[in-house]
């Protein structure tokens, strides 16, 4: 008669950790479909390749911790890694740019702090960061141009082949500048509607980086209504970014104008799969505000002023840096109490 | 050249200046003493019981914020350790051996049918926890008993017991769940590096 | 329809309660044996008043409040005590408390009762009174003192009293059934409670899934103010701070009770045993317990006996153990895992829960926290439990109490909702004893420090007090030396000058000087009478051999040598000191040695007469008469001896000191 000895509670909910992470891989895909409809099979190649590369990683460092390999990898957080960098680097890079930055980002950036939950950084966007500032011409370059724009849009093998080196077929044909860089660099010296005769604006906001930014927004709602994560971080970012780019930018001659910024680059991706990552975000609920709306106002900084037109993946970094300190100063109001506590110590 | 000069001037104008505020510092903010030893004093458990080496726990304070190893307190244990090191800042050693083991709290207890009323204990105990005259019965306070260890060997009759305190279900408490797998062989609750085969 | 607000959080976990609230309360018998822990309550463990052997009635006292929060406790069915000892109590660390065994007859037969029809009669204080000697405590779980529970301190007034049957844990539905069947006297207990505390208000906060209790309720409270508010179904609105801040709104303040914002809540069943208590005096033996979950055939609710064995109640109910199974004491969200079935049922034991895997599965191992964030969205207490659990797992307990670790209830919402299935409630549950048993000794290693440092303290005073009067001393010998020293110049001095009292002078300047050298003398100087004094008798008495005893003859004349050795010595050490042998003022005076010479006549004159008697009467005693008579004589002749030589050193005396005079002037 072995009867357990356990604690309460002994009921639990249906919710699981890899559950959460199966369902955010999958809220990705209508994204992905726009971006290989518009920008060629680079992205479908990449992500397929970065999976497999974070899971290696994963498991080779599963193996030298001497953790259940089964147990580790069925969370599917290296997936999301994976996924998420083949999404957001170039669709030409080579394939040794993607290797580093993933296996970078798992290995580093996640196993060296301790392993999933543990690490202060958002992994991808180390990865990420790691080979912008590393590779920069094979990351500047790498850009596909949209495909209605090209006589003849390259096919899977030839993709296969650019991206992995043995493609005979030039790649510059085939890239072009993203849309945000153009308009950065052209706007000094052209007035907004010349630079918008520019093919890759094209009839909205920027020639298929807005589809894709829409299939983004879509999947990111979908998981706010499924409550994998709040609004607050997502549509804080959202705002701030549109405020700061009304406020400094209001002329479009001068300046991007706010619906390239929300439609065009990594922006939606960012918004809703990157800075809701809960292990590197805030915890409390006006800790999470604080925290998104660092990253609108940084992004729009570092695009406006800096000189990396896509600049989610440092603003990203350095809100990570400031979310410790801001959940100390927004811990919530607790059942009972008049005021929140704020700070670190108690004033005794 | 004039240029060097009202460098150098400035430079030693400055220097002046900081001195001078330094200085004051030193002098109007002074504290008295070592507020160190009372933190590291306070850490410490109070059983003044020798085993470090220092009589009693405050000279062995003093001696930590000298410099001297934080390893050597057997009834503070791994947890006093610990909490020296985070307010030191210094790495947390494990218990020095020689100075004795991590044992439970214990309690001193007289077998009272072998007192000879000596009071040899009394004058051992540092705290007075021990209640007697001369030729009168004496008996252990167990509430103030620290378990320091002092009063069982100047004992003539050897009568003095160190006893183990024994968990009441008013002192129980929940174990970390982080240790309870040794415990629990059917299931394990958390998968750690200590315990990486996981039932799935 | 009254207002009602809504909680932080909660969470719906499935309800579970068809299984058991088909069916009426049965009664589920008396076993063979009952086992009564001593505590049920928080509070001080009640004191015993039977012993092994004695015969119970039911309802009869065996055990009485003891001191001022505790509970009393009754024997819940007739029979015999057959022990008193420590036994297994429903607890979670499984240990032992103090319980009174009672093996019944099966009789059931009651104590004398003191029912009171109507309670208006009473005074608030006698119904209190009735409410704690009927051994009440507070049945939905916690085991308060409901007496003291009804007495608000510092004269706080309870503007608002709720009776809380908002029963949110799945699968319990105990206080369903009581509400169904007996809701009269659900109220009427409400009324009691209300009588006492005169409120302004009375509310029976319910939740929506009761709909037969709600509608018996709405019956039996019909003519009376009370609301009956139904508020929704959501785990844990049953909790009493959550319940009240649906109900009125307000939040109860950490670390106080609700009496403080004039508020008191209690659960349905402690009313009804208020009523049953006051009515018809009897005290709390029994409850109405749910048997549920798969493991068991005869699911439903049963009025149990106090102290009747778990395993007897799932023997007699059909219980399967399957394996990996959970006995769980409450509900699946806060109850306790019995490891063992030989354990009694007590007056908060709302549910007996026998659940087969597929219903309570294995809990998963535990991953690593991903900071989700859906532990603080459901946490009714509005804490952070991702924080806590990161500080309770980092040991950093100071941080943890600082995010208000002690305001959680331990509902159990959060560990429910997590991903990971991390056992957060145990994190917290750890860290809270931890917590405690830091603080505990601290405060013990503070006495100790305080006794240490006192004991030092009283060391060092006796030492300096050794000191002080080592010191004193040592100054007082000092001086006296210095004072003998020149009180022998002063003397030599004064011997030489030839001044008029040369013995006196040196004595008064002695005495001037200090106590010590005038003892040293004096001193000296009886000790050489003494030894005199001892001469003569040792020479009488060697005489005295010579004659009767050649024997001891030899032994006194060493005696008699000794005694004249110390004569001289004595003699010596006064001379040296600077008295004279002839220091006849610090010694006796004329007038004391008179005295002693009556004295010794008269002493001789007794024995004389003694002897004549004896000679007549007592002729054994002759001898030593006589004897006797022989030294009273020796006494009288050495008496008379030194009275001379006084009287002759005194003439010597006045005639030195005319001399000096004569030769000065």
């Amino acid at each position: 008669m072995a009867l357990m000895n356990i604690t309460s509670p002994h009921a639990h909910g249906p919710r699981k950790t890899a559950t959460l992470m199966r369902v955010v891989v999958i809220t990705t895909l209508p994204g992905l479909f726009a971006l290989t409809w518009f920008f060629g099979w680079g992205n479908l190649i990449n992500v397929v390749w970065c999976s497999i590369i974070a899971l290696a990683a994963e498991a080779l460092v599963l193996l030298i911790r001497k953790r259940p390999l089964a147990f580790y990898l069925k969370d599917y957080s290296a997936l999301v890694t994976g996924v998420l960098l083949g999404l957001a680097l170039p669709p030409l890079a080579p394939w040794w740019v993607s290797l580093v930055a993933v296996a970078f980002a798992i290995i580093i950036a996640k196993h060296l702090y301790g392993g999933m939950g543990y690490n202060p950084f958002n992994p991808a966007m180390v990865g990420f960061a790691l080979v912008l500032i590393s590779f920069p011409v094979a990351m500047t370059t790498s850009w596909a141009a949209p495909a209605s724009l090209l006589e003849n849009p390259m096919s899977f093998f030839e993709t296969l082949g650019t991206i992995f080196g043995f493609g005979s077929q030039a790649i510059d044909a085939f890239t072009m500048a993203t849309p945000l860089d153009i308009y950065k660099h052209e706007i000094g010296h052209s007035i907004a509607q010349d630079v918008t005769q520019n093919p890759v604006f094209g009839a909205y906001v920027a020639h298929g980086w807005e589809w894709v930014n829409l299939a983004f927004l879509a999947g990111g709602l979908f998981l706010l209504i499924k409550k994998v994560f709040t609004w607050h971080t997502p549509v804080s970012m959202l705002i701030a970014l549109t405020i700061m780019s009304l406020a400094f930018g209001w002329d479009a001659d001068q300046a991007t104008p706010p619906l390239l910024h929300l439609f065009a680059g990594a922006t939606m991706l960012g918004a809703f799969y990157i800075a809701t990552d809960p292990v590197t975000s805030a915890v409390s609920p006006q800790g999470k505000i604080i925290y998104g709306a660092g990253i609108g106002i940084l992004t729009y900084v570092i695009r406006a002023y800096g000189s990396y037109p896509d600049a989610i993946a440092f603003a990203v970094l350095l809100m990570n840096f400031a979310a410790p300190l801001i959940d100390t100063y927004t811990q919530p109001r607790t059942y009972g109490y008049a005021k929140a506590k704020r700070g670190a110590k108690e004033a005794e | 050249m004039s240029i060097i000069l009202s460098a150098i001037l400035t430079l030693l104008a400055l220097a002046v200046i900081f001195g001078a505020i330094l200085g004051f510092a030193a002098i109007k903010f002074k504290v008295e003493g070592n507020p160190i030893v009372d933190e590291i004093d306070s850490l410490l458990p109070q059983t003044q019981c020798g085993q470090c080496g220092f009589p009693g726990c405050r000279p062995y304070a003093e001696a930590i914020a000298n410099g001297e190893d934080i390893n050597k307190c057997p009834p503070g244990g791994e947890a006093t350790i610990q909490t020296l090191a985070d307010l030191l800042d210094v790495e947390a050693i494990p218990l020095d051996a020689e100075h004795g083991e991590e044992k439970g709290k214990q309690v001193a207890v007289i077998r009272e049918d072998e007192c000879i009323g000596c009071t040899k204990c009394i004058q051992a105990c540092p705290i007075d926890a021990i209640l007697g005259a001369a030729k009168q019965m004496h008996t252990v306070i167990a509430d103030e008993c620290t378990g320091c260890d002092l009063c069982v060997e100047p004992c003539p009759v050897d009568c003095i017991d160190m006893i183990t305190v024994p968990e009441t279900i008013k002192s129980w408490s929940w174990n970390n769940p982080t240790d309870d797998d040794i415990q629990h062989q059917a299931y394990n609750i958390i998968a750690t590096d200590k315990n990486p085969e996981v039932s799935a | 329809m009254k207002k009602i607000w809504d909680f932080h959080g909660g969470i719906h976990p499935k309800e579970n309660k068809d299984q058991s609230n088909q069916s009426a309360i049965t009664d589920a018998g008396i076993p063979p044996q009952l086992i009564v822990p001593l505590q049920q309550h928080i509070g001080q463990q009640a004191e015993l008043v039977v012993s092994v052997g004695d015969k119970v009635l039911k309802g009869q006292l065996i055990a009485d409040a003891h001191g001022p929060v505790s509970v009393a406790v009754h024997a819940p069915s007739s029979g015999t005590i057959t022990a008193i000892e420590e036994h297994e109590v429903p607890h979670p660390s499984g240990m032992s408390d103090l319980c009174v065994f009672i093996e019944t007859d099966g009789k059931d037969e009651w104590c004398e009762l003191s029912p009171c029809e109507d309670y208006s009669t009473l005074t608030p204080a006698e119904i209190l009174g009735k409410v704690r000697s009927a051994g009440i405590a507070g049945m939905g779980g916690a085991g308060f003192p409901t007496e003291i529970k009804l007495r608000p301190p510092r004269e706080d007034k309870v503007n608002t009293l709720i009776l809380n049957a908002a029963e949110c844990e799945p699968y319990i539905t105990s206080d369903d059934r009581l509400m169904r069947e007996r809701a009269e006297e659900v109220i009427l207990g409400l009324e009691i409670m209300a009588y006492v505390l005169q409120p302004n208000e009375c509310l029976i906060g319910i939740e929506d899934n009761k709909p037969e209790a709600i509608e018996a309720l709405r019956e039996a409270a019909k003519e009376t103010q009370i609301d009956i508010v139904v508020i929704p179904t959501k785990y844990p609105s049953g909790g009493e701070k959550q319940l009240i801040k649906v109900l009125t709104g307000k939040e109860v303040p950490s670390g106080r009770i609700p009496a403080d914002i004039s508020v008191m809540c209690q659960n349905v069943a402690t009313s009804t045993a208020v009523y049953r208590a006051v009515r018809f005096g009897e005290p709390l033996i029994s409850r109405v317990t749910t048997l549920t979950g798969d493991c068991i055939a005869n699911k439903g609710n049963q009025q149990v006996l106090i102290g009747t064995p778990v395993s007897w109640l799932l023997e007699k109910n059909g219980y399967l153990n399957q394996k990996g199974s959970r006995l769980v004491m409450g509900g699946p969200m806060m109850g306790f895992t019995l490891d063992q079935t030989n354990i009694p049922t007590v007056k908060t034991s709302n549910c007996i829960l026998a659940a087969s895997p597929k219903e309570l599965p294995q809990p998963d191992s535990a991953m690593a926290c991903i900071r989700c964030g859906m532990c603080s969205e459901v946490c009714p207490a509005e804490l952070l439990p991702q924080q806590l659990y990161w500080f309770a797992k980092g040991q950093e307990f100071e941080k943890a109490e600082h995010h208000n670790l002690f305001d959680c209830i331990e509902c159990g919402a959060c560990s429910y909702v997590c991903p990971s299935s991390i056992p957060l409630v145990q994190y917290y549950r750890y860290a809270k004893g931890e917590v405690k048993q830091i603080k505990a000794d601290l405060e013990k290693s503070n006495q100790a420090r305080e006794r240490f440092e006192f004991r030092q303290e009283r060391i060092e005073r006796e030492k300096e007090e050794k000191e002080a009067k080592r010191k004193a001393r040592s100054e007082a010998a000092a001086k006296a030396q210095a004072a003998k020293k020149a009180a022998a110049e002063a003397e030599a001095k004064e011997s030489k000058e030839g001044t008029a009292e040369p013995s006196q002078a040196p004595v008064t300047a002695k005495a001037e000087v200090s106590p010590a050298p005038e003892v040293t003398l004096e001193s000296l100087q009886k000790k050489l009478l003494m030894a005199e004094d001892k001469l003569s008798k040792m020479e009488a008495a060697w005489k005295d051999a010579q004659e009767n005893n050649p024997e001891r003859a030899e032994k006194l004349a060493i005696a008699v040598e000794s005694s004249k050795a110390n004569v001289k010595k004595f003699t010596l050490q006064i001379t040296e000191l600077g008295g004279g042998a002839s220091d006849t003022p610090a010694g006796p005076s004329l007038e004391e040695l008179e005295s002693n010479l009556e004295k010794t006549k008269g002493k001789l004159q007794l024995i004389l007469n003694t002897l004549e008697d004896a000679k007549q009467n007592h002729p054994d005693r002759v001898e030593k008469l006589e004897r006797a008579v022989a030294k009273n004589h020796t006494r009288v002749a050495s008496a008379e001896l030194a009275l001379r030589e006084a009287s002759e050193q005194q003439s010597k005396q006045q005639a030195s000191k005319l001399e000096p005079t004569e030769s000065k002037g």
